[in-house]
């Protein structure tokens, strides 16, 4: 921005400055993610004989397979408790921002206060009573438990998304609504929904990501039959019996990341402007 | 019969009073226009009327209805907003079309609703757009078809023109007007723009910190105002106020004192001002009554010519405004271009005391009194 | 003539077509039978919105509050493998700060929390202004710099932990690089391996100080940097007295991120060194989950987890206070 001005010239020494630094740090990003791709696809024996950054001679995608072998059921697990969880916390916290962007009442702003709060503690003060909870209603070591747990942190947040996105939106849309013979639900779907296309993928991605990232909630709360990927591959990877496979690790770490990294790659612009909209406004 | 009436309506938020009693009446096929400062609780009134706020206390009667406790939706009312408010994600048809649709109208009455409306708008071709598609005098003429598809008792209009360039406001104006002249509708009409409400209302409502300080036609809120503040809302350049005293003048009548930098001189009051007489008022005297001399009229009865200081001259085109002082006050006349003076140099101004009005000097209120007879 | 009797009502009945005392006679009562029928209507209208977030209020009064009172009352009682409910006073507490462990895990915490912030802040507002210099492959180093959020601290701990491992990942390397001499052993040197997190931490989370400061950077006014061009400032001076400053929001808000990420690290922990060696690299999250869920102590993990969050809400209520503060005025 500062660079276009008139009057400033682009000396290749000032270019040099700007590049070099972000080259390498680009480097730094990256690093990590081709050393795992690379482990992935050696056999054991040429990643004892090579280093971290040297070619495979032959490609074997059989860490891969054992990976899937492993991890396959706990990645469907993930997928279980995500997509419920992320479509209902989602909805709900679409009503809640319309209603306490476009229907407040006396002391709306104080049960968005409240809910907010729910954004920031930690997690560790819930866990316990939580974990009592989900046996009393008989959803200890379920999916089903896992969703209620993901939908009830998850609401503060996307509350915090559409409300954040909701006060953007003119009042005298609803109001014109509401003259027009327009009741609640019908304003929500015919106008407040279709304009909602930004902020849904934010909250969608947000909280795919949240809960498919999920290690504490799944550690504490899941059974073997349940266990989401990360809990998996955790445990995969420090096992201290039997020897090390770093490459069947990295595989699994992996396949742990995909579906985040497609996310991210094919609607991450998106969800950096949105996201990023609300966070700098504060 | 009344179309809308509005009686002591009051509203508060704990301790700010936004409306104090307002009372308000019109009949059907009638223009009101509510005007006032921003923040004198005209929009709050307009949303009360059309059931987006509720009032503190107070009735709203539509036709011969109490609609206190009715939505919106069941006023039979439609309204037009500032920034539109046109769905964006629905096409011009179908923003005309929302309410009808809601309501269940049956299709093929719908098709001719919205022929009649896009013809009368003249925006036939417009129809399948959305509203991102629209400048800004379009998106007002589909706010106005939205409005007019349903054909309520009644149309509010919260400062619909705000929003567009002075030009297109002028001619939009015309058009609401002439459409109301067609149309023959009940209309209130929320602005914060004197000419707006001067131009387009058969009555206006002139508002301020939540109460109606005058309610009358734009002629009677213009050369009768109730008090002060009236006068000096309405009305562009605004009435001179130049506090003064009352004194007997000449002419077995009253006058008030003037001093400026020549001198004094007193101009005579068309009215009985004996129970004031020695006391300080203020005089109300609009630009255009303070002139170039025109010598036929300076026999007239409250016309007199005197030579005042010329500070500014400020060229409109038409005519030309300057600025004198008197009674330590800055007082604008409005004079023909050619007659006006150099600052720094005074120039005669033809003052005519008929059309003046007279302030309590602490209440702003106006001062009555009965017109002398003619000697 | 004063303000608003009801006198006004008379100002219309002097103007022409106007029915005089049409107020007086009306149908009040028929009025009322009809708002009576719509009655249940508009009060359903009326608690429509209120029913709609209800159960996101009873969910929050719970699920939240309630359980923070829970956890509350539980670290004030013996609790071992199983909750009891007998009033034991700060036994816990005292016992807690007793623990060299917490001690350590505290100490961690400040070290990791600080060295963390500082770095992502520092790399994150370096990344942004210089990818503001009209970039010609922004899109593409974007990308790169932000795809670790996508990811798993499992994910992310499992990566570094490979390449952290000492004899196989990066010194391995190094050495075959011709570096004979290197050595890095972080990840198993009990004073060292706290920051192996910090490295993973910072690798994580620099990506979003990017995109908020890069958002923060496009989002100020074009006129006022064009009048400090105007006044005689050069490009660093621009950046250094004018634009940075005016990015004190976005300072703000990620600090209070960062801040939070850091108090809730738990899973990077867990994958990078599973708090160790020993209890080396122990956060208070992972003390509390160690205690409250395997050590079988759950009396004592709950006044852990109350210290979490007291420190947590000291820092954060502040901020919500003045954002909503802030947002209501505005």
């Amino acid at each position: 921005m500062v660079e276009s001005m008139p009057g400033v010239k682009q000396r290749p020494l000032m270019r040099a400055v700007v590049y070099v630094p972000l080259i390498l740090t680009a480097i730094y990003f990256l690093l990590p993610l081709i050393v795992m791709l690379l482990t992935s696809v050696k056999t054991m024996d040429e990643i004892r004989a090579g280093n971290l950054l040297s070619l495979p001679a032959t490609l074997t995608f059989e860490p891969w397979a054992k990976a899937w072998d492993k991890m396959g059921g706990t990645f469907t697990n993930s997928f279980m408790i995500v997509v419920p969880a992320v479509a209902i916390s989602t909805a709900v916290g679409a009503f809640n921002g319309f209603v306490l962007t476009k229907w407040r009442f006396r002391g709306s702003e104080l049960l968005f206060g409240m809910l907010l709060v729910g954004c920031f503690i930690p997690f560790q003060v819930i866990l316990l009573p939580m974990a009592r909870t989900l046996g009393l209603l008989g959803l200890a070591g379920t999916t089903g438990g896992l969703i209620l747990v993901h939908v009830i942190y998850g609401l503060a947040f996307t509350t915090l998304f559409f409300r954040n996105f909701y006060v953007a939106v003119p009042d005298e849309l609803v109001k014109a609504a509401r003259i027009d013979g327009a009741g609640f639900f019908t304003i929500f779907w015919r106008i407040i929904l279709p304009l909602s296309g930004p902020i849904i993928v934010v909250s969608v991605i947000w909280q795919f990501t949240q809960i498919w990232n999920d290690f504490l909630f799944g550690v504490v709360y899941s059974s073997g039959e349940t266990q989401p990927i990360t809990v998996a591959l955790n445990n995969l990877v420090n096992t201290s019996t039997g020897v090390k496979e770093y490459n069947v690790d990295m595989a699994a770490a992996l396949l742990a990341a995909l579906p985040t990294l497609v996310v991210y790659i094919l609607a991450g612009k998106h969800f950096v402007a949105g996201l990023t909209a609300g966070a700098v406004k504060g | 019969m009344s179309a809308l009436t509005i009686r002591n309506v009051k509203k508060s938020f704990g301790n700010t009073h936004i409306l104090k009693g307002i009372n308000l009446s019109i009949e059907a096929g009638r223009f009101l226009t509510l005007v006032g400062p921003s923040g004198c609780g005209k929009s709050t009134l307009l949303n009360i009327i059309a059931g987006l706020e509720s009032p503190s206390s107070g009735e709203i009667l539509i036709g011969d209805r109490n609609v206190n406790q009715l939505s919106p939706k069941d006023r039979d009312i439609a309204m037009v907003f500032q920034s539109y408010a046109l769905y964006p994600n629905m096409n011009v048809r179908k923003n005309i079309l929302f309410g009808l649709e809601i309501r269940k109208v049956p299709k093929a009455e719908q098709a001719a609703i919205v022929d009649r409306i896009a013809r009368m708008l003249q925006i036939e071709n417009l129809l399948d757009r959305k509203p991102a598609q629209l400048s800004g005098g379009q998106r007002q003429r589909v706010a106005m078809g939205r409005a007019l598809a349903r054909d309520p008792k009644l149309f509010l209009f919260d400062e619909p023109l705000s929003n567009l360039d002075a030009k297109l406001r002028v001619s939009m104006r015309a058009e609401i007007k002439q459409l109301h002249q067609r149309l023959k509708t009940t209309i209130v009409y929320v602005t914060h723009d004197q000419i707006e409400a001067m131009t387009l209302g058969d009555y206006i409502a002139v508002l301020n910190n939540g109460e109606v300080q005058q309610f009358g036609t734009p002629d009677a809120i213009y050369n009768d105002p109730a008090n002060r503040f009236v006068a000096d809302f309405i009305g562009s350049p605004p009435m001179n106020f130049i506090p003064c005293e009352v004194v007997g003048s000449s002419s077995q009548g009253f006058g008030v004192k003037m001093t400026h930098e020549g001198g004094d001189f007193v101009l005579e009051a068309s009215g009985d001002l004996k129970p004031w007489l020695g006391k300080h008022v203020v005089l109300g005297i609009r630009p255009e009554q303070i002139t170039h001399v025109v010598t036929s009229r300076l026999d007239e009865r409250g016309v007199s010519g005197h030579a005042c200081p010329v500070h500014l001259c400020e060229p409109t085109g038409p005519d030309t405004l300057v600025t004198t002082s008197i009674n330590q006050t800055k007082v604008l006349a409005r004079v023909r271009p050619d007659t006006a003076g150099t600052p720094g140099q005074s120039m005669d101004l033809m003052f005519d005391m008929n059309k003046a009005v007279f302030f309590d000097p602490t209440t702003g209120e106006r001062l009555r009194f009965q017109l002398l007879k003619a000697a | 003539m004063s303000k608003s009797e009801p006198l006004k009502i008379d100002a219309v009945i002097d103007l022409p077509d106007n029915n005089p005392k049409d107020t007086a006679n009306h149908p009040a009562t028929q009025a009322r039978t009809e708002v009576a029928k719509r009655g249940r209507r508009g009060t359903l209208e009326l608690w429509l919105p209120k029913l709609v977030v209800a159960p996101s209020f009873l969910l929050s009064l719970v699920f939240v509050y309630g359980f923070i009172l829970w956890t509350g009352y539980l670290s004030f009682t013996k609790s071992r493998l199983l909750p009891k409910y007998d009033w034991a006073g700060f036994i816990q507490y005292q016992k807690l700060w007793a623990s060299e462990r917490w001690w350590v895990a505290c100490q961690n915490l400040l070290l990791f929390g600080g060295l963390f912030i500082l770095i992502c802040l520092a790399l994150g507002v370096l990344i942004a202004v210089l990818l503001d210099q009209r970039i010609r492959i922004e899109g593409t180093l974007r990308t790169i710099y932000l795809y670790p959020m996508a990811l798993s601290f499992i994910v992310t701990g499992t990566a570094w932990k490979w390449m952290l491992t000492p004899g196989l990942g990066l010194e391995k390397l190094m050495h075959e690089w011709g570096w004979t001499g290197f050595t890095f052993d972080w990840l198993v040197n009990p004073d060292m391996a706290i920051y192996t997190i910090v490295i993973a931490g910072v690798w994580q989370s620099t990506g979003f100080v990017v995109a908020l400061f890069l958002a923060g950077l496009r989002g100020i006014d074009d006129a006022i940097i064009k009048a400090a061009r105007v006044d005689g400032a050069g490009t660093w001076r621009i950046y250094t007295r004018i634009i940075i400053p005016s990015l004190r929001p976005v300072f703000f808000s990620t600090f209070m991120i960062l801040g939070h990420i850091a108090v809730k690290s738990f899973d990077l922990v867990m994958a990078l060194t599973g708090g160790g060696p020993g209890y080396s690299t122990d956060l208070p999250a992972t003390f509390m989950y160690t205690y409250a869920f395997t050590r079988g102590q759950i009396g004592l993990g709950s006044a852990s987890a109350m210290v979490m969050l007291g420190g947590v809400l000291g820092i954060v209520l502040p901020y919500l206070y003045s954002e909503l503060r802030g947002k209501n005025h505005g």
